[in-house]
This record gives structure tokens, C-alpha cells and sequence, in this order.
């Protein structure tokens, strides 16, 4: 169908091409400019629904695929295709990109507005590119065109100390994509000598196998295959971010401005498992298995740990920052437990934790616009004076803690299950953070919402805006509706993640069992 | 040892002085003077080399040499006034604004 | 068969959502100020909503009757909630016999709570969110006892605790009852992991969460032999959420804190429904539960000393609430008794009596604590009775049902579980102690209750005097309805013994329950002690009656037990809950919260943020070094050039060639 195959340029390019145009606006209109990126982002959705509607659920491969030669002689390609994975994801972007827009609209005047819009175009771009991407070298190529915008975001943009925050997230983050920058090298280079042409297409790099000997923790450290799983597991396992490389998000959340910080919660943390799940743990299956353990751990150390920060924070921010820690570690667990119903828990709970902490943090934005404080002990009773608002945030914290009938609960239910399946005494700490969760985010809600008023100017607050309830209110929906109908929401990732795991466990399965 | 293998030692020589004026004297106009002997001692290698192997691209490359250096000695002379304005000396010691 | 997909569970679950939908979403929407005006409006739709469930309850029950099969039952088949790689959870509801009954409870006695709320709220400013969460709750509930797989019922067992929450934290000015709606969530979350847990374990096992499937299961003798290594850890882990939502040891501390709700609440939720949810579980999965000695030995024990020790709490204390807290936690133990000496229908039967009683006094406390202007302390009470003459003669009702005073409900239930413990194989004859024990201290509190707020003499204020007012209709209906309940109810469970007598009278319950609890019938003479049932039925009898009126006498005169036989030292352990509350501060509540700064302050900025920062600095240091060599001079730049080529020169010449 070659009508589709250009769909999927066009999610990508739209952003971009909005950017270019808003770089055109005279002075005289650039107080529209909000309204303009509005409409971007919802021809993005409109186009991604599109692609959506065309989505041939039954079909486990790359659907769309859009291939032109780029640097042909070291196998490079553009090439973007959609399967079952990326599909919630774009999905995902393309429904928080709006909602992000509408909850954040400045109440007052923004200091380089041109800029700032231009920069969210430029990281949608981003985003959209490395989540259809399918060749390894784009892929690189968006992971770091995502870093940009968001550097700049928070070093404009951002509070008191957003400098160090901002150099801090570009340091990690810069860090990991080196290494893994090398390892690309390393994949095509080894294409060249055994499959005689370079190549960097997902499809024809998973054919590549790696040496890897696990008869000792040595050897199985220094196999080939290990050193570059290691080198793209450093990579996004920055991004997700896991104990102990997580102190940047804490810091970049609280500096960045709320558009950023929803974007850097609901998408930009799934780029890091989405890589996990598309190239590290499928390309690398060996290596990934004997390890897998260790990352289990490691989630689970970063689902108690997130919680236990999370709990100890006044600032309202940073503990949802931490919050996210949290969560992300039970993908880590799930995509590490290689089980399907867990692997299928992953990808639900990525879109599931995009929209529950994005509306999280959407929340902290609607207090600090209206009282320029993040500090929890200076709210308390807000629910009478803001009662929608207080709905709005009641349903988020049910959502991240997991409630059945809301998303959460979705999420991390097969998580659990599916990985109880394999390893039963790290899913029960890792359900230790189900009770801290509970904890610390009923103690946010009770110092916002509940008890008696800190402040006497705290009378006058006003409620949510026609734009704020609006993007609250599908949030909701999004919560709801997926909580109770997830088939309808994921049936269509079914195939793609039935070859997916079924694969995964047979590669797995070739290195026996644990 | 042929005439040509004397004219390249001398080239050398003269490339080696020009060289140590350049890196050891602290007066601008000199380190001109010593850049000057520089192209000079490769434009004498050219030549020579030329005459050797027969070939005129090297007495052409000559003239491109003799050209640039024109230009470069203008240039060259401009900078060192700029530097007397700005600094009041031509030394290279008092233009270390670059200094870490 | 063609009680394939009725639809009328679907009709009985989404009616009262609908109510909370009106309430909480489309009447707020429809007009402003709704919140706050319309009393009877919001109470009126909850009420209507929650009216049709129970109507369409008793057509489904009256179904499951007249269906006449052996097992009969309705479900619906709504949606498919999980079905990916193994897993496989259709949104499914069933009405059996045990949830038929279950069903009948929580929406009768529901509309009959949502019809006292409407008048018992009628001032409170906040009317509509009150209704919206009370409907809320009656759809988590019914979908608990309805759901046809345990991911369903855990999907209505943390729906009810939400509720809960939200209720007992529904006057939230107040940081105190905020904070014990927060303790009740997290208390029961800690419940949920194991009742996750527990799940989790079944799936692993038998690969399903279907009920039935799963107790059709657990009876193939292969299904046994690998179930045996596990078995106990299931059922325990299952019973910790059971501990939780059911207020028992070591997690019942959130039940008398959730006092603090509007009392209504603590009628349906904190009393007749969500309380027992632990009870519903069990006896839903009690052909599980029957496979592990060890587990049901642990139910029984927990439930004797959480019986007993709850008991022991009630005597001494003043609220009027708390008692009663105190006692359904005690009544409670009572259930779970009965559930691990294997008497698992007679559990149901005493929640169900327990539902009827319970409910009457929560009702006719919140009718005396309306009429006392919300004072809730017994002290400031005393000779009421002439003020509420309904009040005090539906509470005089429920308080003898609850002491076991022959012939009221209470009587049957409690008296069937009593000669359980020693009559069944699983009992044991210490545990029948501990429950005559139990009983007797029922009746006592419940006699010192009654005595404190309706007999004696005045010591209420003037003020208080002064508005005194029996309540309205709306109020005292549900009282009666619940009182000719909690009277007559016990004779669905008449015991054989007494049946004979009175010309064959079948224990209706019993009989009917069979095909979805397995029974095990009482015989007639006790197996570890030989006495006859009569002689236990004749002899509770007596201490009940006799305790309840040495309650009554006693405290006529005086307000606490120690004022007539001394050790004032103990009391004041009593008084002050055997400080459990402090105990579990100072063992958990505080060292969570150290770990929490610890590694929120130390571990994060100090260790590895310091790592990081460290590592910055250190790199900053180097190059400070090397900024030595940056001299800005030009001609130095020129020498390491040369120096550098040089070295580039010597090494192609003299290492590479």
C-alpha cells in the first residue's frame, strides 16, 4: 500500500514542518503561537489516528515500512515501520502531546515563546522518529535529536538550579549513548564480515548472532554478545532511569518546566524501555537471559528505593519524580522476567505510567501556576476550595497506585503475575512498593487536598479552566477506559507481541534454562 | 653529492633558521621576517627538486609561493600594528589574553 | 442450560455506578450548587438506584429458587478483561447461592442505610459526594461477591477499601479523620500483597482464577499431590488479606479508627458488609481451604484471640462507636472461628445475623448520637429511653440478638458456632472456651452499652438536653426493618436438635448453601469433649442472659468496671487498647519513616549524587592542571607543535619502519 507508507514521514515530519512554519511568525502574532502548536499536535493525533485505523492488528511484523537510502554504503537507511510495540507508544505520544499543551497554557506571558514552541515541535520529531524507527542508525539518530529540545528546555525554561540539572541530564543521558553509539558501530561493522554488506535494518541485524559462553561469570561477562548488551542496556537503562543512574530525573523534573516534565514522565522515560524491549533484550537474548536476574533485582531495588525517596520528599514534584523511579522499576521487572503475559504487562504499564504521571505532574503544574510553591506543607484542604481539581487528582493517584478498574491496575497486575510465574520472592518485595505506594501518594494527596488550610490565600485559589478540566477530563477517560476495557486499548499489540515473546523465550530457551 | 643535494641541505638550513626565529624571537616583525625565510626555504626546495626530476610544476608552485607571501607579509604587517594599538608593544609576551 | 448469560447480575452491579455516575458526575454538571442543596434529590436517585439492585436481587434469588437444578445459578458475561499469553480474565459475574445471599444483604440492607442517610445527612454540605461514594461502594461490593474469578473479587475488594477511605475521611477538614482514612487504605493494602500473593501462588498452580474451576480442581486427587507443597502458603497468604479487610489480628487497627465516618457508613461498611468480605472469601473458596490443616488451624486461632482480645477492648470504652467497632471486630473473630474449624456455613449464617444486628445497633447509635447532637461519649448520656422510645426499643432488639439471648438471631448463629469448635473435627476444646468466654463478655458490653445510654440517671448537658428529639420516620423505618431482622432471622438456621422438637423445622440455610459451601454437618455429640448439643445451647443460654442483665445492672450506677471490682491498672491497658496503636508506631510507622529519609536525604544526595558530583569535580580538578599549559603565548603553542611533531617524526621512523 504505498498510500500508507508515507503515514508514518508524516507523524514524524509534522512537528518539524509546524516548527519551520512558527519560525516564519511575525512579532505581531506570536501570542497565537500557543494556539498553533495546539493545532499541531492534533494534526499529529488526527494523522496518528489515521495510522491507527489502518493498523492491521492481525500482522506481527513491521506494517507501513518507508525506506529511502540515506548512507547506502554503510547500510544506513531511513526506514520507519510500525508493529504492535511502537503502535501504543506513537499512540501515546500523539494523545499526551495535545493534553500536555492544553494543561500547561501559561497563565501569563512566557519569555521566548517562538523558541520554546519551536523546541516542543522539534522533540515530538524526536520522539515519533525513535519510536518508528527501524533502522538502528535512526534510531540513534532521534534518540539524540529528543536530547536537544529537552536541554534547552530545562536551561531556559527551568527553576533556580536548572543549570546543573540540565547539564546533569545531558551528561547521563550523554553518557550511555556514546557507549552505545560504539556498539552500532560494532553491529555493523560485524554485518559486513558475516553477512558480506553492511546493514542496520532491525530486521536483518537480529539475524546476527553473537558469540556468548555462559559456563562462568567471566566468560559470560567478556562474550562479545555481553559487551554490547551491556553498552545498549547502559544506554537506556539511564533513560528509564534504573537505581542507581535515576539522581538526574529527580533533578531535571523539578527544573523543567511543566510541558517538559510531562513530556519527560509520560514519553521520554518509555524511550528507555521501549529500547530495552526493540534492541537490547531481543537482539542479545543470551546475554539478556543470564542477566536477567541481576536486572530484576535491580528494578525491584528501584521499586522499594523510589518508593522509600518518594516518601521522604516535601517538595510535591520531586515526589512524583521519585514515584516514577518507582514504576518504571516494575517494567524493568516485567521485560526482564521473559514471560509473556509479564512482557505484555511492560508495554501496557509504559503507556499506563505515561498517563497517570503525566497527569501528575500536570497537577503539581495547576498548583504551582496558581501559588508558585511545591512545597507540600503549604497546601492542605485545597479539595473544598478546588473541588474538580481534587477529583482530577484523586483519579491520577488512583491510577498510580495501581487501583483495579483504573489503568494502573492493568499495568502492573500482569507484571506481577507473569513474573511470580519465574521468580515468586522478588515479585513479593516488588509488591512491597504496591503498600508504599499507597502510602506515599494518599500522604500527597492528604497534604494537598485535605486537613485544614496552611495558608489564608489558599481561600481564593481558583478552580481548573475550561483547557485544564478538558485535558483532565480525557485523562480520565484514558484511565477508566483502559482500566476496565484494556482489550480494546492493546488488542491490536497482540500478534506482534505473541511473535515477540514467543521468540524471545525460544532464543532465550537455546541458553537453557537459569 | 650532487648540486641539487646541496641546494635541498640548504633549503633545510635555511627552513631550520626561519623556524627558530619564528618559535624563539619575541619581536612580531622579526617572526615575520622568519616566516619569510621559511616560504623562501620551500620555495628553494621546490626549485631545486623542479631542476631534479625535470618538472616545472615546482618553479609554477613557486610563483604561487612568492605571491602569498606577498599578501601574507601585508596582512602580517597590519596585525602587528593592530597589536601596537591595542597592547602597546609588539612583543608576543604582552598578547596573552588567551592565557587558562 | 439456559441460565447461560442473564442479564440480571449486570442489571444488579451497574445500577448503583449509574447512581454513583448521577451523583458524582452528571447532577454536579447539570446545575451548579447541586452539591450543596439538594439533600433529598441526591439521596433520593442513591437510593432509587441501589433499590433496583436489591429488586432485581430478590428476582434473581427467587430464579435461583424456583430453577430447581442441584447447583443452579445466573451469569453474565460481560467483556474480556484480560486475555493475553496465558492469562485469560473475562469480566464475568455469577450469582450462586452463596453470592445470592450476599447479593440480598449488602443491597437490602444498603437501601436501607441509603434511605436513613438521606434523613441522617440531611444538614451535611456535602450531600452528593456522600451519596455518589456510598453508591460507589455498593458497586465494588456486589461486584466482590458477584465477580466469578479472584482477580474480579480483588478487583471489588480494593474497590470497597477505596470507598472506605473516602468515607471515612468524608469530613476531611479534620486531619485526624483524614488520617484514619488513610490507615485504613494502607492497613488493607498491606492485606491485598498477601491476598495478591495468594493468587498469584493459584495461578502458578492450577493456571486458573475461575472459582468454580478452581474448586472443582482442588478435588482430583493428582491436582492434591501437587497442590500439598504450597497449599499453606496459599491459604495463608490468602487469609493475610482476609486479616486485612476483616479487621483481624494483627491487622485490625483500622477498624475502630474508621469510627470516624459518618455513622451510616460504619452501619453498611464497617459492620455488615465490607468487614465480612474476608468470610465471603473464605467460604468461596473453602474447598481450598479445606486442603491445608495448618492454614485453617491459623484461621481458627487468629479468629478465637482477635474474638476474645477485641471482647476484652469493648468493656472499657466510652465512645459508643468504639464498642461497637470493638465488638464487630470481636464478632468477626467469631466468623473466622467458625471458618477454621471448617463450619463454614455456619459463618456465612452468623455474617448474615451479624449483617441484620449490627447494622440495627451502628443505626440506632447514629439515631442516638443525632439526637445528642453529635455527642458520641456514653458518659454524657444515661436514661434516654424516654427521649427515643424507637430507638431504644429496635437497639433493645439488636442488643439482645447480639448477646445471644435465646430465640433473637444472634442466638442461633453464635450458639451453631460455639458447639462447632467442639463438635467438628477440626475444633478444639480450648477454642470452645475462648469462645463461651467471648460470648459472656458480649452480653456484658453489650448490657453496660445499653445501660450507659438509655438506663440510668441524665448526665448529659443542658444544651444537649435541651435538643433532644426522637428521630424522624425515614430514621426509625430502617431501624424497625432491621429489627424484625435481627429478631427473627436466626430461624433460617434452626439446629436439628431444636428442628425435631418443633415438628421437623429444617435448617433452611444449611440446606440450602450445600451445593456451594460443602457442609459438614454437626453431629450430634461433641467428638473431643463429649457434651450433648443441648447442654452447650441450654448453657450459653444462661450466661448470656446472665451477663447481659449484670451489664445492665451494674453499670445503671457506674460508668467503668473498675469503679466496682478495682484493678484500675489493667483497665487502663483496656482503655487505652492494649496499646497496639503505639506499639505498631514504634515498630513500624516510625522506622518506616526513618528508612524513608535515609534514603531520601542520605543514600540519594549524599551517596549517589555525591558519586556523581564527585566524579565532576575530580574531572574539573584535572583540567585546572592542565590549564597550566594554556600560557596564551603563541610562540610556547608553536614549540609543543614542533615538540609534538617531532615526537610523531621519531616514532614513524624509528618504531613503525
Amino acid at each position: 500500500m504505498q498510500t500508507n507508507s508515507y503515514l508514518l514521514t508524516w507523524i514524524i515530519f509534522t512537528p518539524l514542518l509546524f516548527a519551520f512554519v512558527a519560525l516564519l511568525v511575525p512579532k505581531s502574532l506570536e501570542k497565537h503561537l500557543r494556539t498553533f502548536t495546539l493545532i499541531q499536535t492534533l494534526v499529529s493525533a488526527v494523522i496518528a489516528t489515521m495510522m491507527y485505523m489502518n493498523f492491521d492488528g492481525l500482522s506481527d511484523s513491521g506494517q507501513m515500512v518507508h525506506l529511502v537510502p540515506w548512507l547506502p554504503q554503510w547500510g544506513i537507511n531511513y526506514l520507519v515501520s510500525i508493529d504492535g510495540i511502537s503502535l501504543p507508544l506513537v499512540m501515546l505520544t500523539a494523545f499526551v502531546s495535545p493534553l500536555a499543551i492544553l494543561g500547561t497554557w501559561p497563565h501569563g506571558e512566557l519569555k521566548k515563546e517562538k523558541f520554546f514552541v519551536c523546541l516542543l515541535m522539534c522533540l515530538q520529531t524526536g520522539m515519533y522518529g525513535t519510536f518508528l524507527a527501524s533502522d538502528i542508525f535512526l534510531f540513534y539518530f532521534f534518540w539524540e535529536v529528543v536530547l536537544i529540545p529537552m536541554f534547552f528546555m530545562i536551561g531556559i525554561w527551568g527553576g533556580k538550579e536548572r543549570i546543573y540539572a540540565t547539564i546533569k541530564f545531558f551528561l547521563y543521558t550523554m553518557v550511555g549513548s556514546l557507549l552505545m553509539l560504539v556498539a552500532i558501530f560494532w553491529l555493523i561493522k560485524t554485518s559486513t564480515e558475516t553477512l558480506g554488506m553492511p546493514v542496520a535494518s532491525y530486521s536483518e541485524l537480529s539475524k546476527l548472532q553473537f558469540a556468548f559462553d555462559g559456563s562462568s561469570l567471566w566468560s559470560a561477562l567478556t562474550s562479545p554478545q555481553t559487551l554490547l548488551f551491556m553498552a545498549f542496556a547502559l544506554a537506556f537503562v539511564i533513560k528509564v532511569p534504573m537505581v542507581p543512574f535515576h539522581t538526574w530525573l529527580p533533578d531535571a523534573h523539578v527544573q523543567a518546566p511543566t510541558v517538559g516534565s510531562v513530556f519527560l514522565a509520560a514519553v521520554l522515560l518509555k524511550l528507555g524501555t521501549y529500547g530495552l524491549m526493540r534492541i537490547a533484550i531481543p537482539f542479545f537474548p543470551e546475554a539478556a537471559y543470564y542477566f536477567s536476574e541481576f536486572f530484576i533485582i535491580m528494578g525491584v531495588i528501584g521499586i522499594i528505593y523510589g518508593a522509600f525517596c518518594a516518601l521522604a520528599q516535601s517538595d510535591f514534584k520531586k515526589l512524583v519524580a521519585y514515584s516514577s523511579v518507582s514504576h518504571m522499576g516494575f517494567i524493568m521487572v516485567g521485560l526482564f522476567s521473559f514471560q509473556k503475559v509479564a512482557i505484555a504487562g511492560s508495554l501496557y504499564q509504559m503507556i499506563n505510567h505515561g498517563i497517570s504521571a503525566g497527569g501528575l505532574f500536570l497537577i503539581v503544574g495547576f498548583l504551582y501556576e496558581r501559588l508558585h510553591t511545591r512545597n507540600l506543607n503549604e497546601f492542605g484542604g485545597l479539595s473544598k476550595v478546588v473541588p474538580v481539581m481534587a477529583i482530577a487528582f484523586m483519579v491520577m493517584t488512583l491510577s498510580s497506585i495501581a487501583m483495579p478498574g483504573s489503568n494502573g491496575f492493568v499495568g502492573e497486575f500482569p507484571i506481577l503475575l507473569g513474573t511470580f510465574m519465574v521468580q515468586p520472592v522478588y515479585v513479593m518485595f516488588a509488591g512491597t512498593g504496591v503498600i508504599l505506594g499507597a502510602i506515599y501518594a494518599l500522604k500527597a494527596y492528604q497534604l494537598v487536598m485535605l486537613g485544614p488550610k496552611t495558608r489564608s490565600d489558599l481561600d481564593h485559589l481558583h478552580d481548573l479552566n475550561m483547557k485544564e478540566v478538558l485535558a483532565m477530563g480525557i485523562l480520565t477517560i484514558f484511565v477508566f477506559g483502559i482500566g476496565f476495557f484494556p482489550r480494546t486499548f492493546f488488542g491490536k499489540s497482540d500478534a506482534t507481541l505473541n511473535t515477540y515473546s514467543t521468540q524471545l523465550v525460544e532464543k532465550a530457551g537455546q541458553y537453557g534454562s537459569r | 653529492m650532487t648540486n641539487d643535494m646541496l641546494l635541498q641541505i640548504l633549503a633545510a638550513f635555511l627552513f631550520t633558521m626561519g623556524m627558530l626565529v619564528v618559535l624563539l624571537r619575541r619581536d612580531t616583525i622579526m617572526i615575520l621576517l622568519g616566516i619569510e625565510l621559511l616560504l623562501n626555504a620551500a620555495n628553494l626546495s621546490l626549485v631545486a627538486f623542479s631542476n631534479s626530476m625535470a618538472m616545472v610544476e615546482g618553479q609554477i608552485q613557486v610563483f604561487f609561493v612568492i605571491t602569498i607571501a606577498a599578501a601574507e607579509s601585508a596582512i602580517g604587517l597590519s596585525i602587528v600594528v593592530n597589536l601596537y594599538r591595542n597592547f602597546g608593544s609588539i612583543k608576543t609576551g604582552s598578547a596573552t589574553n588567551l592565557k587558562g | 442450560m439456559e441460565t447461560t448469560n442473564s442479564y440480571l447480575p449486570l442489571l444488579i452491579l451497574i445500577s448503583p455506578l449509574i447512581g454513583f455516575l448521577c451523583n458524582g458526575v452528571l447532577l454536579p454538571l447539570a446545575y451548579k450548587g447541586f452539591a450543596k442543596t439538594s439533600a433529598n434529590v441526591a439521596g433520593g436517585v442513591a437510593t432509587f438506584f441501589i433499590g433496583i439492585s436489591f429488586i432485581v436481587g430478590c428476582m434473581s434469588f427467587f430464579q435461583l429458587m424456583t430453577q430447581g437444578n442441584e447447583n443452579p445459578y445466573l451469569l453474565t458475561y460481560c467483556f474480556e478483561w484480560f486475555n493475553f499469553g496465558g492469562l485469560h480474565i473475562p469480566f464475568e459475574l455469577k450469582i450462586d447461592k452463596l453470592s445470592g445471599i450476599l447479593v440480598l444483604i449488602i443491597s437490602g440492607i444498603g437501601t436501607l442505610i441509603h434511605l436513613y442517610s438521606t434523613s441522617y445527612m440531611h444538614d451535611d454540605e456535602c450531600v452528593g459526594r456522600y451519596f455518589s461514594y456510598l453508591n460507589l461502594f455498593c458497586f465494588n461490593m456486589l461486584l466482590l461477591v458477584m465477580g466469578n474469578n479472584l482477580a474480579l473479587l480483588f478487583f471489588g475488594w480494593e474497590g470497597v477499601g477505596l470507598c472506605s477511605y473516602l468515607l471515612i475521611g468524608f469530613w476531611y477538614t479534620d486531619s485526624l479523620k483524614a488520617d484514619a482514612g488513610k490507615k485504613a487504605f494502607i492497613v488493607n493494602r498491606i492485606g491485598d500483597l498477601g491476598f495478591l500473593i495468594g493468587m498469584f501462588l493459584l495461578f502458578r498452580e492450577l493456571g486458573t482464577l475461575n472459582f468454580s474451576e478452581i474448586n472443582a480442581m482442588v478435588k482430583s486427587p493428582e491436582v492434591i499431590a501437587r497442590l500439598a507443597p504450597s497449599i499453606s502458603f496459599i491459604c495463608l497468604s490468602l487469609f493475610v488479606g482476609a486479616t486485612g479487610k476483616s479487621a483481624q489480628i494483627p491487622l485490625f487497627v483500622w477498624l475502630p479508627d474508621a469510627m470516624s465516618g459518618p455513622t451510616p457508613v460504619s452501619a453498611l461498611i464497617h459492620a455488615a458488609t465490607m468487614v465480612t468480605a474476608g468470610v465471603y472469601m473464605i467460604a468461596r473458596m473453602s474447598p481450598v481451604f479445606d486442603l491445608s490443616e495448618l492454614a485453617l488451624s491459623v484461621i481458627a486461632h487468629t479468629g478465637a484471640i482477635t474474638a476474645l482480645f477485641a471482647g476484652s477492648i469493648a468493656i472499657a470504652q466510652t465512645d459508643i462507636k468504639k464498642v461497637l467497632a470493638y465488638s464487630t471486630v470481636s464478632q468477626l473473630g467469631f466468623m473466622f472461628l467458625a471458618c477454621g474449624v471448617g463450619a463454614y456455613q455456619t459463618a456465612v449464617f452468623h455474617l448474615m445475623t451479624h449483617a441484620f444486628f449490627k447494622a440495627l445497633l451502628f443505626l440506632g447509635s447514629g439515631s442516638v448520637i443525632h439526637a445528642c447532637s453529635g455527642e458520641q461519649d456514653m458518659t454524657k448520656m444515661g436514661a434516654l429511653k424516654k427521649y427515643l422510645p424507637h430507638t431504644h426499643l429496635t437497639m433493645l432488639i439488636g442488643s439482645l440478638a447480639i448477646s445471644g439471648i435465646p430465640f433473637f438471631s444472634g442466638f442461633f448463629s453464635k450458639d451453631e458456632i460455639l458447639y462447632s469448635t467442639i463438635a467438628l473435627p477440626g475444633g478444639v476444646s480450648y477454642l470452645f472456651i475462648v469462645g463461651v468466654l467471648t460470648a459472656c463478655l458480649t452480653a456484658f458490653y453489650t448490657g453496660r452499652m445499653m445501660s450507659l445510654t438509655f438506663y440510668g440517671n441524665e448526665r448529659m448537658s443542658h444544651d444537649v438536653k435541651h435538643h433532644l428529639h426522637e428521630s424522624p420516620f425515614l430514621m426509625t423505618f430502617p431501624l424497625y426493618v432491621l429489627a424484625g431482622l435481627a429478631a427473627l432471622g436466626g430461624f433460617l438456621g434452626v439446629p436439628h436438635l431444636m428442628g425435631d422438637y418443633l415438628g421437623h423445622m429444617p435448617h433452611v440455610l444449611s440446606t440450602w448453601l450445600d451445593p456451594v459451601v460443602p457442609a459438614r454437618h454437626l453431629p450430634l455429640t461433641g467428638v473431643k469433649i463429649p457434651l450433648h448439643e443441648g447442654v452447650v445451647m441450654v448453657g450459653s443460654s444462661i450466661f448470656a442472659i446472665f451477663f447481659y442483665f449484670l451489664g445492665v445492672k451494674i453499670f445503671t450506677k457506674v460508668m467503668f468496671l473498675k469503679d466496682v471490682i478495682g484493678g484500675a491498672g489493667f483497665h487502663k491497658v483496656l482503655e487505652n487498647k492494649y496499646y497496639i496503636d503505639e506499639i505498631y508506631d514504634a515498630a513500624i510507622v516510625i522506622p518506616l519513616k526513618k528508612i524513608s529519609a535515609f534514603s531520601g536525604n542520605i543514600i540519594d544526595k549524599v551517596m549517589v549524587d555525591g558519586t556523581v558530583n564527585g566524579l565532576g569535580r575530580g574531572i574539573r580538578r584535572v583540567s585546572s592542571g592542565l590549564r597550566v599549559l594554556q600560557t596564551g603565548d603563541i610562540q610556547s603553542y608553536g614549540l609543543m607543535m614542533m615538540g609534538g611533531l617531532l615526537i610523531v617524526v621519531f616514532i614513524i621512523f624509528k618504531v613503525l619502519v
